[in-house]
């Protein structure tokens, strides 16, 4: 049974659609992330699966209940790592995490979380000294204290470092370990990539690809790109360039699936020619240029 | 591994606890809560305390007046003030959201959150009367203890019901405070709190006697005052404090909002930051 089922899911705030007809499921155990920029409507769609938001319309089922109406069993088996979700300053650390997780059934010991998510040195520091990165970690920490089936992560890098973001990556990757369903939110796309079993991409409150980050980005081909030779126009490589290929600025790019030929034929048209390719790069495209070309296509259909 | 939920009892007393412990870490509640009323009682009875009053009820030291009519401003700032500024700062904060968010029912939160103010209140009204007794030579009449009993309760529930309907009816904490003082002080100054009104104009005497915090202070006074006969018990006047309190908990029950608003200073907010970094 699927952990997450959500059909046509719609959220409207006057005229303004801020989901619009988005379905998606994911299964028992999958990391699935909501993939879109600020806006996009992933925030608006985990805080209606949490329960914290109604719908305009749509069917949502989450751990076999309508989270619009699911009472206290519900939120006993799910855990939330909110943004916009603030701790008691004047709190020390180990009594936050003693006070939420109390409430509880499968609690797990203060001290153990703690330990969990590297606050060990700051258990006995109050809430309003700890810093960013700190305090995510304690929001991861309340977020798992509950032992939650299914877990909502939304942004839990956003404003870190390199540095911060690969520790939080590798501790929601050990924290994820244990089965434990994921949804997550980013508008990161190498975190989803690093994270995900799946990612749907929104845009608009649309739902415009979905599927492994490995699927997204294989689809989208292979990108070739160099510098024009001087005294060469794009005229003059017809037949050794695909069709579609573009001059942007100096450069020649076009991405193909047949990569090996395509190379092939331009490496050999440049040796036959003496020239030498400046900045000749051969490029699996990232997941950025994958979800750019649907976010553009998306915004052109509007 | 999995056993039931903790009891409503067990979880309200835990909030309560917890609750206390993040009030008395904040200096500034603690100051204008319990502090402040105590240094006016000190001034107050400096400056008039040898001096007698002639109320309605009769001829008393403005000592005994003042002693029960601050532990009623203790008591109203314990919970109007307090629940009308600690709210909305943790609804700011995104805390009350977080709660909402957990298996903790939200009236168990609520509760928790209320009977903490009636314990800082009780505890403001016991410094307030141990300090009269030792300090101002105030006398209580064990015949009059039910009747100041029954007086505090109507009172701490109604204004706790009140300072609910400011946090409900404002967005942000600051606001919230602002309309809570703005609300608070005046009043007190018309309510024979901080001064006795000597012949107030009629039309002033009357707005005091329909906003609630003259009829609870005076019931309270009642209590304390030597010439009203135990057992003191004023049904009128807790009747127009619980009317307030009923109107505070329908109005706090129709607006009351767990989300931050739009408008809060949330430390935590989203930065807006370019969505595609590095491209």
């Amino acid at each position: 049974m699927a952990a997450i089922t959500v059909r046509d899911l719609q959220k409207h705030y006057g005229d303004v659609r801020a989901v619009d007809g988005v379905s998606f499921e994911v299964g028992e155990g999958e990391v699935y992330a909501l993939l879109g920029h600020n806006g996009a409507g992933k925030s608006t769609t985990v805080e209606i699966l949490e329960g914290h938001r109604s719908r305009t319309a749509g069917e949502v089922t989450v751990l076999g209940h309508d989270p619009g109406r699911a009472g206290r069993e519900f939120r006993d088996r799910i855990g939330i790592v909110l943004q916009t979700a603030g701790v008691e300053d004047e709190l020390r650390v180990a009594e936050a995490v003693e006070v939420y997780g109390s409430c509880y059934r499968r609690r797990r010991p203060a001290g153990e979380v703690i330990e969990l998510v590297g606050l060990g040195p700051q258990a006995d520091r109050r809430v309003g000294a700890l810093s960013g990165g700190q305090r995510r970690r304690l929001d991861l920490a309340l977020g798992i204290v509950g032992t939650p089936d299914l877990l909502f992560l939304d942004e839990p890098t956003t404003g870190f470092d390199p540095a911060a973001r690969r520790n939080a990556w590798s501790l929601i990757r050990q924290l994820c370990s244990g089965g434990t369903t994921v949804l997550l939110t980013t508008h990161y796309l190498d975190e989803a990539e690093h994270l995900a079993d799946r990612v749907g991409v929104l845009v608009a409150g649309k739902l415009v690809a979905e599927g492994s980050p490995q699927s997204l980005v294989g689809g989208g081909g292979t990108r070739v790109g160099f510098e024009l030779p001087p005294g060469v126009s794009l005229d003059d490589l017809a037949g050794v360039v695909p069709a579609d290929a573009a001059v942007v600025g100096d450069r020649v790019e076009f991405t193909t699936t047949t990569p090996t030929v395509d190379v092939n034929a331009l490496t050999g048209w440049a040796l036959g020619r003496g020239v030498e390719l400046e900045g000749l790069a051969v490029e699996r495209p990232s997941l950025e240029d994958v979800f750019l070309s649907l976010g553009d296509a998306s915004r052109v259909a509007q | 591994m999995s056993g039931g939920f903790p009891s409503a009892p067990v979880m309200i007393i835990r909030q309560v606890r917890y609750q206390l412990l993040t009030f008395v870490r904040m200096p500034v509640a603690l100051f204008f809560t319990v502090l402040l009323p105590v240094i006016m009682l000190v001034l107050f009875n400096a400056l008039f305390g040898d001096a007698d009053l002639e109320t309605e009820a009769g001829t008393w030291t403005f000592g005994q007046f003042y002693v029960a009519g601050l532990a009623a401003f203790t008591a109203v700032s314990a919970t109007f003030t307090n629940l009308a500024n600690v709210v909305p700062i943790r609804r700011d904060e995104g805390v009350l959201k977080r709660w909402r968010g957990t298996p903790l029912a939200t009236w168990v939160y609520l509760a928790g959150t209320m009977c903490t103010t009636f314990v800082i209140a009780a505890a403001g009204v016991v410094i307030m009367f141990g300090l009269g007794v030792v300090a101002y030579g105030v006398e209580l009449e064990a015949a009059k203890i039910p009747a100041l009993l029954v007086t505090f309760v109507v009172g701490v529930v109604s204004f706790a019901a009140m300072g609910m309907a400011v946090a409900g009816l404002c967005q942000t904490a600051a606001s919230a405070s602002a309309v809570a003082n703005v609300i608070i002080l005046p009043m007190a100054f018309i309510s024979d709190v901080f001064v006795a009104l000597q012949e107030p104009p009629p039309w002033l005497d009357t707005l005091g006697d329909i906003l609630p915090l003259k009829p609870f202070a005076q019931a309270f006074q009642d209590t304390l005052n030597p010439a009203v006969e135990p057992p003191a018990f004023d049904p009128g006047r807790l009747a127009i404090v619980a009317a307030w309190g009923v109107l505070g908990a329908l109005v706090a029950r129709r607006w009351f909002k767990w989300e931050p608003s739009r408008a809060g200073p949330t430390r935590r907010r989203r930065r807006a930051r370019p969505v595609l970094e590095g491209t």
